[in-house]
């Protein structure tokens, strides 16, 4: 995986976390909404997808998804108000 | 970015109000070594430190904070659930009351609200490691000093729990304190701050 695709998949992660996000508020206030609630399952799924995929190519995003077992991955990665993330 | 979790991270079940005792505890959300300041204080800090490690643990530890943010809370929430206005006048919640009702506000036991002169982000490393090493011992020192008003096991239990978790981030703390001073001019450490001057470190 180049630093290109790893841009694009954050992107990714970026547009679908944000459709995810959007829609929670929605959904707080309007919890019987099918639509809404289909929309959020359908980019939930997105979401989650991508950042698996994010965690086993680029490094973990939370402290919950680090996936060596040699060593701490987790401070290795530069912080998300380093340049270029 | 944040994630929220539906749990605290220790429990807490208070089953008799209590509010003289609420607002003495309140004092560990919003006093002058309060969780609020804590939160603020690493996570305005982690920016500017240049040791990734280290901004990790200032974000991570942070992070835990905003968590006791909320057991304290709570904490003060569940002492001060249902109150009859006898229960107000008697144990002196008054004065809380009359501003803010029984919501939650970040305070000082002496009824000084929250103000971010409590702590600072200095942007030099060492400086802000020693200010943090200070805020847990001194945070420290108050969960002692509320431990010695409280007989209730019901709130004994989650302060002991935050008790000890400002004696580990003072731990971590100075390991990372150890970590900074490791990467800095070994004769002397004040040669250049890291977080500033133009000099490469290790």
């Amino acid at each position: 995986m180049t630093p290109n695709e790893r841009n694009e998949l954050l992107n990714y992660i970026y547009t679908a976390g944000f459709a995810v996000d959007d829609t929670v508020l929605y959904l707080d206030t309007h919890p019987t909404d099918k639509v809404a609630l289909q929309y959020y399952h359908k980019y939930n799924a997105i979401r989650q997808q991508a950042v698996k995929e994010y965690n086993t190519y680029f490094g973990p995003l939370t402290d919950e998804s680090v996936e060596s077992t040699t060593k701490w991955t987790w401070v290795e990665e530069p912080w998300p108000w380093e340049m270029g993330r | 970015m944040w994630n929220y979790e539906k749990r605290l991270q220790y429990p807490v079940n208070i089953t008799s109000t209590n509010p003289a005792m609420a607002q003495v505890i309140i004092s560990q959300f919003g006093g002058p070594d309060g969780e609020v300041g804590a939160t603020m204080r690493y996570l305005s800090q982690r920016y500017t430190m240049p040791y990734r490690e280290v901004a990790g643990l200032l974000t991570d530890i942070g992070t835990e904070e905003l968590a006791h943010m909320e057991i304290v809370s709570t904490i003060v929430y569940q002492l001060t659930k249902n109150l009859s206005i006898e229960e107000i006048k008697a144990s002196g919640f008054d004065k809380y009351y009359v501003d803010h009702t029984t919501g939650i506000y970040p305070v000082a036991a002496s009824g000084t609200p929250f103000s971010a002169a409590a702590f600072q982000s200095k942007g030099d490393a060492i400086t802000d490691l020693h200010e943090d090493m200070a805020a847990e011992q001194k945070a420290r020192t108050t969960y002692d000093n509320i431990l010695r008003l409280v007989k209730d096991p019901e709130i004994v239990d989650p302060i002991r729990f935050l008790r000890a978790r400002e004696v580990v981030h003072y731990q971590r703390f100075g390991e990372a304190l150890r970590i900074v001073q490791d990467r800095l001019d070994p004769k002397n450490f004040y040669a250049y701050n890291p977080e500033f001057d133009r000099v490469k470190g290790r």
